[in-house]
């Protein structure tokens, strides 16, 4: 099956497209920017500079360059005069703490250099996981140009002293008069700090607080509400399931905080225990792209779908429509039903009505998978509360506003009437760590510490807590908000002491708060549980039906991997990070399907260089329009259907390089990521995307990935000759049929002495995050380039998450196989992209032990390291990149320029508090040279070192990369195969293990296994 | 003799250099001479007594009291002017329990002095005592003499570079009047007075000019050797060896770590946990001198070829205490702190790393092995080249003992049977890679 496949990236590929086919063929889509300093041709002859004057200048320059480089420079070094006793310098330190930004919650680990946190880990003590964002979030401690530095009142700088006593007396004032005042703040899911809200509105009872989330769940919370009486979302235990059916949820990405590890942790091929998914979506989501089985579905009929499903499973007879996909349903419910408990339903809309009925569907299975007592606590913003906050201001209802860390002009649909509303008012506090729009209308604006910089606590899930504990002393005039709100309060406690007190006395059950600080979480065991209300479900249904309109376009709101909520906007790891499924970084877009493209007129073209354009469209959604919105034509999106990510499009205070996109925040009315009534218009002009996908084509090589079915791992041999679905390449030798990897060219080092490093990378349980992407340029100081060099092919990532569409059917056969006909078997092969499946596939240096680009590079740059390494030495590479040219994998960069210190890259290396957060143990890389992935040369050495300080061999499983340590789902293992002990020995011998084009006889370090894919609709 | 030399503080030798030493030993006789005119002349005071009362004093009272300056506790000169001898005893004694008696005084000194208790001696007797209280009534036994002759006995030092040009010079005077005065001598024998040596040049030139063969080998010859020297030439570009900066506070490394033999680690003590040896932080310099504000008499030190003695090294000492903020007066931290901005010597490129830990732990070198005589050196130079040829010429050479240490247990057995030896090189067990240290 895997052989017969046919991968391709982008459709223009699938259509054999000249262009790409050219592309194919060039290691780098783009020759030496030579126009840059030489001009153009014309300019080049109508110089006066003849040939004589230029050399005399080459003479000259290289004559002065060389005077000046016999002068070093006098370095000053400047030890602490008053060391602190934990800290020794060079050696780094860890602390354990929590990440709580109102859109992401997780325990972390964070590592200090000299008292700057410089990466952040998963805790995974504390089965703590990390997306991209949370990766990054150590970047935006440093972003010196979106936060707030100093308190300020209008425009003029305020003493923090002087702000308290005048707010102060305005609040008493306001109290007096008793006019209503609101406390407006994201998800804060904080105990102790919930306590200190209660005791400042004990103190001014005209105070209310309302939580507003940019990306709210109110539908989930009020369903769950009305059937549990407790406003929280229900956990999901994936890794119980047997049957996953999930209509729009993309759990993967950031639906209700993302469920990526333990989705993963229940679909372990080789143990035999392997969910089924089937996804029910419009945009190709990332949870879409992992399912066993995806079924495209425009929002209006996921909708009537669930209904269905509901019907079919209860037997009860709710009002709904029929769908083009009511086959399907039928099946899935049988799944479900043999499932039983281990079958679980989820829905992506945020709607109250439908998550009623995706909990009714739970709760008529008796799911396990569902946790409703051990509750997540990581969204509690109630839009109904928002709205009328908003009106209360314009009718003068309320006098008062104090925000915390929200940007509601920004990210609030109806901006306007908020804006009109916060100018009605007598008193507005800002609370806000980053210099936004919102934060600028107010009439205080006081600067918010970064949770590196404070203290906290997390409740994340019922009886999970984690503290939160400053790893830099602030690096501004901050302060936090418990701080703030106990002065407020009259409380001289110092917060420190607060919480410390809190926990004793609420949480920690006598345990130590030393050890607990030092853990970074605490669990307690929750026993309450709820009982669920009785709810009509047919007049539930019935309104639900009555407020679905299924209309000719139908817009599906989205979060993407790298932004998210949009709150880390101006931090350039993510801005750089490429979409998981399109590629494309630095940009939002309108995902269109195929056939909508084809009737409106849009498409993506590819340019020469590698690049894809895009046409715009206005689109009106309700009376709103946003003009000039990027199309992106996405394989996978359903008819009738469009996706737009949130987060893009802020300007407000961003550097000029990020206000990229556009901001979508305007459609997501009353906080619904779906919405009606939608028309699109396409306009004149073209495009520039910067993505990736197109840059590194296969050529042709489409065992690049293996994929099997969970029957065949568990039931066929893997090498079998002709059903075999890991067969090893066969080579002519001395006219005998052999393995490919016996033959070879070179004679074999012998890798058996000391440690040997592999790499094993799972791409089941791979699901694309990126999380991997965000660690490598944290820990090996990898340069963000822009959105232009990323278009024209200068990206820089070591690691890349490489997507691959294939279709399921290629052959007339196996489409008259899976029972295909007429109709249907005539679109399936009309159309390949209408619905692909995807595999996703990280892509690093491989370490070959015979590495084609050791051979050919003239000044022997790069070299292997007995440890199974390919070692790159910047300071020998004289930049000829032969050696990307002969890199099958494609993953060499060139340093096409200084992106330190350079204006032309004002990204974080050309800053002083971004520099910070660069790793001093990996050297910056300057122009000219090949960098690539190093395997993290620089952890493998520190950990060998600590072992010989200790005199003690290297434990099992102790070796770690920056990508295998912030792996959320154990699809990345790094170790040494010479320790039989360490899990990558076994996995390298795995019946899954495979070598990517294992034909050209490199014998790779990085070992894969077959993607798995459950087809049992069992 | 030599003790009445020494010191103000309670350290060994911190004074005397070694080369002063020596000078002193060869000026021994005359200062024994000396000093007994001396005795004969300060005939009141019990130098026995004094010297026994001293050396205590040094050994148990010098971390706390100075004779004329307060320090952690008061000063002590002519203590006994101000308090009774049987005070005295009793508080040196046991203070806690002669405070517990009651005494008001003693109650009020410990107060005085923020309530620091001070260490009990009940195995001083009471001669011992009187012999200190003598010593803190008579002080110091000033020896002018003995003064003069340490102050006056010459530093020895390197012959400066003017000097050895004069000798060049006038070898090559010399070399010249010597061939004139062989010819004058020869004319004078009668020899005739041709241009002989002369035309026997002028005729290898011609020679050499009508050779084509010749010709092209001393072209040749001269490339050769010009691209040798140029060569060499560039290679020394940035090879910083010898790099010797002024510092911004004239610590000496002779004084502390030779004279005093402190270990290098008590003071970079990151070299065995770190990639860094660390410049100490100047809290660390405070350890001792909190108690050391001054050098002693003769302390000298030698920076780019001057010598300076103590009323430039306490100023330097003063640097210190401002940077760390320490009040001399009431002894106590300000709070105002100014970072000592230190200029490296050694400056390694960016693209190579380099451990301390690996090094100086694992490998258990010494210092010197690359920062050579530092303890004789009063300002800090680059000793080794610190070239990549230089590292690898000792990776290469250097056979590693293992023993001891499990981690290399089994990859050594395995090496020693590849390469057929008793003890690898740092080379064969991976240490020649590129990656190991460029990454």
């Amino acid at each position: 099956m895997a052989e017969d496949k046919k991968y391709w990236q982008s459709v223009e590929e699938l259509k054999g497209s000249s262009v790409v086919e050219a592309l194919s063929k060039k290691e780098f889509v783009n020759e030496i920017p030579t126009d840059a300093f030489l001009g153009d041709k014309e300019t080049l002859e109508n110089s006066s500079t003849s040939r004589r004057d230029f050399l005399k200048y080459v003479g000259f320059s290289t004559a002065a360059a060389s005077l000046a480089a016999c002068e070093g420079s006098v370095r000053k070094s400047i030890p602490y005069v008053i060391k602190p006793d934990d800290i020794t310098v060079g050696v780094a330190d860890w602390y354990a703490t929590t990440v709580a930004d109102g859109f992401d919650f997780a325990n972390v680990l964070v590592k200090t250099r000299e008292g700057r946190p410089i990466l952040v880990m998963p805790n995974k003590e504390a089965s703590g996981a990390t997306n991209a964002r949370v990766q990054a979030s150590v970047l935006s401690l440093y972003d010196s140009q979106l936060r707030v530095k100093e308190p300020s009142k209008g425009d003029s700088e305020i003493l923090w002293a002087d702000a308290d006593k005048e707010i102060g007396t305005k609040l008493e004032e306001l109290k007096t008069a008793n006019k209503p005042v609101v406390l407006l703040t994201g998800t804060l899911a904080s105990p102790s700090t919930d306590k200190i809200i209660a005791e400042f509105i004990a103190k001014y009872p005209n105070i209310k607080h309302v939580v507003y989330d940019a990306i709210s769940e109110s539908g989930t919370l009020d369903a769950f509400e009305a059937m549990y009486g407790k406003r929280a979302l229900p956990n999901y235990h994936f890794d119980k399931a047997g049957v996953i059916v999930s209509f729009g949820a993309d759990f993967l990405g950031d639906w209700q905080g993302g469920f990526g590890k333990s989705y993963a942790a229940g679909r372990k091929a080789s143990e035999g225990k392997m969910s089924y998914h089937v996804q029910f979506e419009a945009n190709m989501s990332l949870t879409g792209a992992n399912a066993d089985k995806r079924i495209n579905a425009k929002p209006s009929e996921q909708v009537f779908g669930l209904l269905n499903l509901y019907n079919a499973i209860t037997g009860a007879n709710v009002p709904s429509k029929a769908t083009s996909f009511d086959a399907e349903i039928k099946k899935v419910a049988a799944s479900l039903q043999k499932a039983g408990t281990k079958g679980v339903v989820v829905a992506g809309i945020n709607d109250k009505n439908a998550q009623l009925i995706a909990l009714a569907i739970n709760k008529a299975l008796n799911s396990e998978v569902i946790d409703v007592n051990n509750t997540l606590n990581i969204r509690k913003g109630n839009d109904a509360e928002v709205a009328q906050l908003v009106a209360d201001m314009n009718a003068g209802k309320v006098n008062g506003l104090i925000t915390f860390n929200v940007n509601p002009l920004y990210s609030l649909a109806n901006a306007a009437a908020y804006k009109s509303g916060i100018e009605k008012l007598e008193l507005s506090v800002a609370m806000t760590e980053q210099n936004d729009m919102s934060a600028n209308e107010m009439q205080y604006m006081l600067p918010m510490s970064h949770f590196l910089e404070s203290w906290g606590d997390v409740l994340i899930s019922e009886g999970n807590y984690g503290l939160m504990q400053p790893t830099i002393q602030p690096l501004f005039n901050t302060r936090q908000l418990q701080d703030v709100l106990l002065t407020w309060t009259g409380n001289t406690t110092k917060y420190y002491d607060y919480i410390k007190e809190f926990w004793s006395a609420e949480v920690l059950e006598g345990a130590s708060w030393n050890k607990t600080l030092h853990d970074g979480f605490f669990t307690k065991e929750n026993t309450a549980t709820v009982t669920a209300n009785d709810i009509s479900m047919s007049e539930v249904a019935t309104t639900l039906v009555a407020s679905t309109k299924p209309s000719q376009y139908e817009l599906n709101l989205y979060t993407s991997t790298a932004l998210g909520d949009g709150k880390l906007a101006n931090n350039p790891w993510l801005q750089e990070l490429p979409d998981p499924i399109t590629r494309a970084a630095w940009d939002n877009y309108l995902t269109v399907s195929m056939a909508d493209a084809a009737e409106l007129g849009f498409s993506n073209p590819v340019k020469d260089n590698g690049a894809i354009n895009g046409n715009y469209a206005n689109v009106t959604v309700n009376g709103v329009t946003i003009e000039d919105i990027p199309v992106m034509v996405q394989p996978g999106q359903a008819k009738g259907s469009v996706g737009l990510a949130l987060g893009y499009g802020r300007f407000y205070g961003l550097k000029d390089e990020m206000y990229v996109g556009v901001n979508a925040y305007p459609f997501l009315m009353d906080g619904n990521n779906v919405q009606y009534n939608v028309s699109i218009e396409k306009t004149s002009g073209m495009h520039k995307f910067a993505c990736t996908q197109v840059q590194s084509t296969i050529a042709g090589r489409h065992e690049i990935l293996k994929e099997a079915t969970l029957a065949q791992v568990l039931h066929k041999d893997p090498k079998d000759h002709k059903n075999g679905w890991n067969k090893p390449v066969i080579v002519s030798y001395d006219h005998n049929e052999v393995e490919g990897q016996t033959v070879d060219l070179w004679a074999e080092h012998n890798r058996e002495i000391g440690h040997h490093f592999n790499l094993s990378i799972d791409l089941t349980s791979c699901t694309g995050c990126g999380a991997c992407v965000v660690a490598c340029h944290a820990e090996n100081n990898v340069p963000v380039v822009g959105k232009h060099e990323v278009r024209v092919g200068r990206d820089m990532h070591w690691l890349r998450i490489d997507r691959y569409y294939s279709s399921k059917v290629n052959k007339r056969e196996d489409a008259v196989a899976q029972g295909l006909s007429g109709g249907d078997l005539f679109e399936v092969l009309e159309n390949p992209a209408e619905n692909p499946t995807v595999a996703f596939q990280p892509m690093m240096c491989q370490h070959c032990n015979h590495a084609p680009c050791e051979t050919v590079c003239p000044v022997a740059a790069t070299s292997h390291g007995r440890q199974g390494q390919n070692q790159m030495a910047y300071n020998r590479c004289v930049g000829t990149r032969y050696c990307a040219n002969n890199c099958p994998y494609r993953v060499r960069r060139f340093n096409w320029f200084n992106y330190s210190n350079n204006e032309e890259f004002d990204f974080n290396m050309n800053n002083d508090y971004g520099k910070m957060v660069l790793n001093p143990d990996v050297v910056v890389r300057s122009r000219g040279v090949m960098e690539k992935c190093s395997m993290c040369i620089q952890m493998t050495q520190a950990t060998i070192l600590e072992a010989k300080k200790q005199g003690s061999a290297v434990k099992a499983n102790e070796f770690e990369t920056a990508c295998s340590s912030a792996c959320s789902t154990g699809a990345m293992v790094f170790g040494d195969i010479n320790n039989k002990e360490d899990e990558v020995a076994k996995l390298k011998e795995d019946k899954r293990a495979f070598y990517v084009l294992d034909a050209v006889g490199t014998k790779p370090n990085v070992v894969y296994q077959v993607k798995v894919t459950n087809t049992n609709e069992a | 003799m030599k003790d009445t030399k020494t010191i103000v503080c309670n350290m060994k030798s911190v004074a005397l250099h070694h080369r002063l030493t020596t000078v002193l030993l060869k000026s021994f006789t005359i200062l024994l001479l000396l000093s007994i005119n001396f005795s004969a002349q300060a005939q009141d005071i019990d130098e026995a007594r004094q010297k026994e009362g001293k050396k205590i004093f040094k050994s148990l009272c010098a971390a706390c009291h100075k004779l004329d300056k307060k320090l952690v506790g008061p000063a002590l000169g002519k203590i006994e002017e101000r308090r009774e001898n049987d005070w005295l005893k009793s508080w040196i004694k046991d203070n806690a329990a002669f405070r517990k008696s009651g005494d008001a005084d003693a109650n009020a000194i410990f107060d005085e002095y923020g309530g620091a208790s001070m260490t009990a001696f009940p195995q001083l007797t009471d001669t011992d005592i009187d012999n200190i209280l003598y010593y803190t009534t008579v002080g110091e036994i000033k020896k002018a003499t003995a003064n003069n002759a340490g102050g006056e006995a010459p530093v020895k030092k390197e012959a400066p570079k003017w000097l050895i040009y004069i000798l060049a010079a006038a070898i090559i005077t010399a070399f010249l009047i010597i061939i004139s005065l062989l010819k004058v001598i020869g004319e004078l024998k009668g020899a005739p007075e041709n241009e002989g040596g002369l035309s026997n040049l002028s005729g290898i030139w011609k020679a050499i000019n009508e050779n084509t063969f010749l010709k092209v080998l001393g072209v040749i010859f001269g490339l050769l050797v010009s691209a040798y020297f140029t060569f060499g030439t560039l290679f020394q570009v940035g090879v910083d060896q010898g790099y010797q900066p002024i510092q911004p506070i004239s610590f000496s490394h002779k004084i502390h770590a030779g004279d005093n033999k402190i270990d290098c680690q008590y003071c970079h003590s990151s070299a065995k946990h770190s990639k860094t040896s660390g410049i100490p932080s100047v809290n660390v310099c405070m350890n001792c001198h909190k108690n050391i504000s001054e050098v002693a008499e003769d302390t000298k030190i030698e920076l780019d070829g001057v010598t300076y003695g103590k009323d430039y090294l306490d100023k330097e000492i003063k640097k210190v205490y401002n940077a760390v903020g320490w009040d001399e007066e009431t002894l106590k931290y300000t709070g105002e702190i100014k970072p000592v901005k230190w200029i490296r010597v050694h400056n390694l490129q960016d693209f190579v790393y380099y451990n301390h830990s690996q090094h100086v732990t694992v490998a258990g070198l010494k210092c010197q092995k690359c920062h050579g005589p530092v303890e004789e050196m009063d300002e800090v130079y680059q000793y080794s080249p610190l070239t990549m040829g230089w590292c690898i010429d000792c990776h290469k050479a250097t056979k590693v003992d293992l023993k001891g240490n499990d981690y290399y247990k089994k990859i050594h057995e395995q090496l020693s049977k590849k390469y057929g030896v008793d003890k690898v090189t740092i080379a064969q067990l991976g240490g020649k890679e590129c990656g190991k240290c460029h990454y």
